[in-house]
């Protein structure tokens, strides 16, 4: 098991390697550096000095793979690639443009972020198993397909509408919490329950109609028929069969997400005014501060990895069939 | 000429979708085996719905995609001949005095009057605070309180009975096609078709054909007069606007697909039959690609690529032009982020199948490679991919608009539901509410969704193999997961 992770961790390197080239080349190959400084400083009369400036305060000045003007390892090392690029390994992202350290910023609005995102993410999934299951219950009757036409149409509509008709019902017409904003505490709790519940919505038709699927695939097989021939209720089938090796598909989906909570949801973090990871990184495309994109570019692949390890894990604790080696 | 023809590169794209569509049904009638799937869809009532409604948004969207620009008014006769700057599209021509007819700001559906309190001076000099008149909306009424609602119920009903008429008129050609493949009267296919006992669905088709007559039917009565949906901030008719956003929303959903076909089947299909060091290739980089977050790459390549834009502002004559080229990028980098799905499929598919007799059968006979992979394996996954491009529309079209919102969608000049919602959300605080522009785009946005999730589970459950044998099929599966990412392509749970 342990060598199997360790494996594991080294292959993601390859592949970090390779979400760094992209990013390299996305950054500083596609467009230089002064291209950048022309585009933030404005593109009509802007002076070279204006532009060796903004290069110089972010680091942006020096050759991009090759310094030939450093001495000994320094011809590798004192490049962007290696300063922009490798050094986000060690978690280091340098500065923003407003001179915050990058790393530090992430830090911080980690909590935020997790805060909105696990209440979300566990009600989510106790809700959208539920009526899964009560819709594998009642499969092929009315209240089964009233239940796909309300998935369906669910999953049709944008979640923009979902946060924009959530933050109007209750927000604004009812006054029951505040249509946006954070703060800490135990006050925490009434700027978290919109996002969460509109979270939870969003999500619901898609998942509900996933999960049936998936419950409905169990139940077609042979040892629910065999259960079913003991003499077994149809509850004591679904909850003690059915359940529980459905479960398998579902962990696929879900472990997978369970890193991304640390980011939470841009939109839902922005249209919330909640000070997260979300909001962080749109507020950065807005602004164009690559500095941000990028390091987010990293961490997201860096949790997307650390996501399909716990998935295979996962499986190992669940289905005693698979073994890891 | 008193035009200019323009063709936007995304107007190429679009020619040769309609191009590649026509061939392929052409291709299909003189097949059996090719129709019969395509029969099952045409059964399915759900699915035709769907694709009723598909078809009606489509005509807008092909409409607006046919671009040129008009000739200039020339001062004198030997003057040079000049074209206007503004590229319009024959939806332009054929919604005329929509686009033409801009109020000073906001007003409400059918309003007479503005949104905002204005000071307006009497001809005598003096001033009064009043919501003024609007310039073009129920101009024609001379006391708007009075003769409002009778005008109102006048042009709707007026536009009920045309919109009635034409839906008849399809009705009967309906009931004469049917009656000509049946070989019965036309009466009698009339009843058939009343009592559900066509092969085609088409009571449910006419139902919903009679929803679009009639609400079109009325739309365009009362947009000879008013501004149906009102008008939004600097006073554009908000219905022009969502007529306008299909176009954007189709061509995200259908050329983001189609440019990265050709490398998702040719990777796909390397990766599965070649194996070895080829597979290992191509995993890499679909995994690569995979694990960055869709919206934050989408982000970091447009805005990249806006800085080229703007770097390079004599490639561009018109600025829709630079609209088109952005969304047609938009198109390629929504495509890297999301071909690897598709790709992934291919690959499974191809490792199953070159193992089968037949292909062995053909590598014993020195077949080679690309006529193995072109003759009997293209052939036997062309229904993966078809089902990955219907399936993927609904969540391309979705994503656009979380795109927009987060700053890295179309250019903000070009009309599409995720620029409409992005401009209406923030007039949500005001007092009354500014809640027409919203409505529009969710009204549109989800029809449109709709009717596309609908006509993709009939794709899916006529070609699907695995349908009939009630398994759960990679596709299905890959489907359903996709659906649930389609609301933040890629970050997960958004």
């Amino acid at each position: 098991m342990i060598a199997y992770i360790i494996r594991r961790l080294l292959y993601a390197v390859p592949i970090l390697l390779g979400v760094n080239v992209i990013t390299f080349a996305l950054f500083f190959l596609v467009n230089t550096p002064d291209d950048m400084a022309r585009m933030q400083l404005g593109v009509k009369r802007v002076t070279p000095e204006a532009i060796a400036s903004w290069k110089q305060e972010r680091g942006y000045d020096q050759p991009l793979l090759y310094n030939s003007a450093a001495a000994g390892a320094g011809k590798l090392t004192h490049t962007i690639f290696y300063e922009k690029s490798l050094r986000m390994f060690v978690f280091d992202f340098g500065r923003a443009d407003d001179g915050r350290d990058i790393a530090r910023e992430i830090r911080l609005r980690m909590g935020p972020s997790l805060a909105v995102a696990i209440p979300a993410f566990f009600v989510g999934l106790l809700v959208y198993i539920t009526f899964a299951l009560g819709f594998a219950f009642f499969r092929a009757t009315y209240i089964d397909f009233w239940g796909v036409v309300i998935c369906v149409a669910a999953m049709s509509i944008s979640s923009m509408f979902y946060i924009i008709g959530g933050q109007y019902l209750i927000g604004k017409l009812w006054h029951l919490v505040p249509i946006s904003g954070f703060s800490g505490g135990v006050d925490a709790l009434r700027f978290i329950l919109l996002p969460a519940a509109v979270g939870v919505i969003g999500g619901f038709g898609a998942s509900t109609r996933l999960y049936r699927t998936f419950f409905l695939e169990e139940i077609g097989k042979d040892y629910v028929r065999t259960a079913r021939a003991k003499g077994l209720s149809e509850v004591t089938v679904l909850f003690r069969h059915v359940l529980k090796n459905a479960l398998i598909p579902i962990l696929t989906g879900v472990v997978v997400a369970i890193p991304f909570l640390f980011i939470g949801g841009l939109i839902t973090e922005s249209f919330f005014g909640i000070p997260g990871l979300g909001s962080y990184t749109v507020d950065a495309i807005n602004s164009q501060d690559f500095a941000i994109v990028r390091s987010m570019v990293f961490i997201g692949s860096l949790l997307y990895i650390a996501g399909l390890l716990l998935t295979d894990i996962s499986y190992t604790l669940v289905d005693p069939r698979v073994r890891l080696a | 000429m008193p035009f200019q023809a323009v063709i936007l590169w995304t107007d190429w794209l679009v020619y040769l979708l309609v191009g590649v569509i026509v061939a392929t049904i052409v291709y299909t009638r003189g097949r059996e085996h090719l129709r019969a799937p395509w029969r099952r869809v045409a059964q399915s009532v759900s699915g035709m719905v769907g694709l009723t409604v598909l078809l009606v948004f489509v005509i807008a969207g092909l409409l607006d995609s046919v671009h040129f620009r008009p000739r200039l008014a020339a001062s004198d006769a030997k003057a040079k001949v000049a074209y206007a700057v503004e590229v319009l599209s024959v939806l332009d021509v054929a919604l005329g005095p929509l686009r033409m007819r801009r109020e000073k700001t906001y007003s409400a559906p059918l309003a007479t009057h503005l949104y905002a309190i204005e000071m307006t001076e009497l001809p005598d000099g003096s001033q009064v605070r009043d919501f003024p008149r609007l310039k073009y909306g129920g101009a024609q009424l001379k006391d708007p309180e009075r003769d409002w609602d009778a005008d109102i119920r006048h042009a709707a009903l007026g536009g009920f009975a045309g919109g009635g008429v034409v839906w008849l008129l399809i009705g009967l050609l309906v009931a004469a096609t049917v009656a000509h493949g049946g070989g019965v009267r036309i009466n009698h296919a009339w009843n058939q078709l009343w009592r559900g006992e066509t092969e085609v669905p088409w009571r449910a088709i006419l139902l919903t054909l009679l929803a679009f007559c009639m609400l079109g039917g009325a739309a365009i009565g009362l947009a000879a007069k008013y501004h149906v949906l009102g008008t939004d901030k600097v006073g554009q008719d908000v219905l022009y606007q969502a007529l306008k956003s299909i176009r954007t929303a189709l061509v995200i959903g259908t050329l983001t697909t189609l440019v990265m076909l050709p490398f998702a089947i040719a990777l796909g299909i390397a990766a599965g039959y070649f194996g070895g060091w080829v597979d290992d290739a191509i995993q890499y980089t679909y995994t690569t690609l995979n694990s960055i977050p869709g919206v934050l790459l989408i982000a970091a390549a447009v805005l990249m690529m806006q800085v080229t834009i703007d770097r390079h502002p004599e490639l561009f004559q018109t600025a829709a032009e630079r609209a088109d080229v952005r969304l047609l990028v938009l198109c390629v980098i929504l495509g890297v982020t999301s071909w690897t799905g598709m790709c992934r499929l291919l690959r499974g598919e191809t490792l199953k199948l070159k193992e089968l007799e037949y292909i062995q059968a053909a590598h014993a006979f020195g077949v080679r490679h690309h006529r193995i992979i072109t003759r009997h394996i293209l052939p036997n996954v062309m229904y993966i991919v078809l089902i990955t491009v219907v399936m993927e529309f609904s969540g391309l079209v979705l994503a656009e608009a979380v795109l927009s919102y987060v700053g890295v969608g179309v250019d903000p000049s070009m009309n599409s539901f995720g620029t409409m919602i992005n401009n209406a959300r923030l007039e949500m605080a005001r007092e009354p509410m500014v809640w027409w522009s919203l409505a529009a785009a969710f009204v549109f946005m989800v029809t449109l969704v709709l009717a596309a999730n609908l006509f993709a589970d009939a794709v899916r459950d006529a070609f699907d193999p695995r349908v009939r044998t009630r398994a759960l099929s990679p596709v299905r599966l890959a489907q359903l997961l996709r659906m649930r990412g389609a609301q933040s392509p890629k970050t997960g749970q958004a």
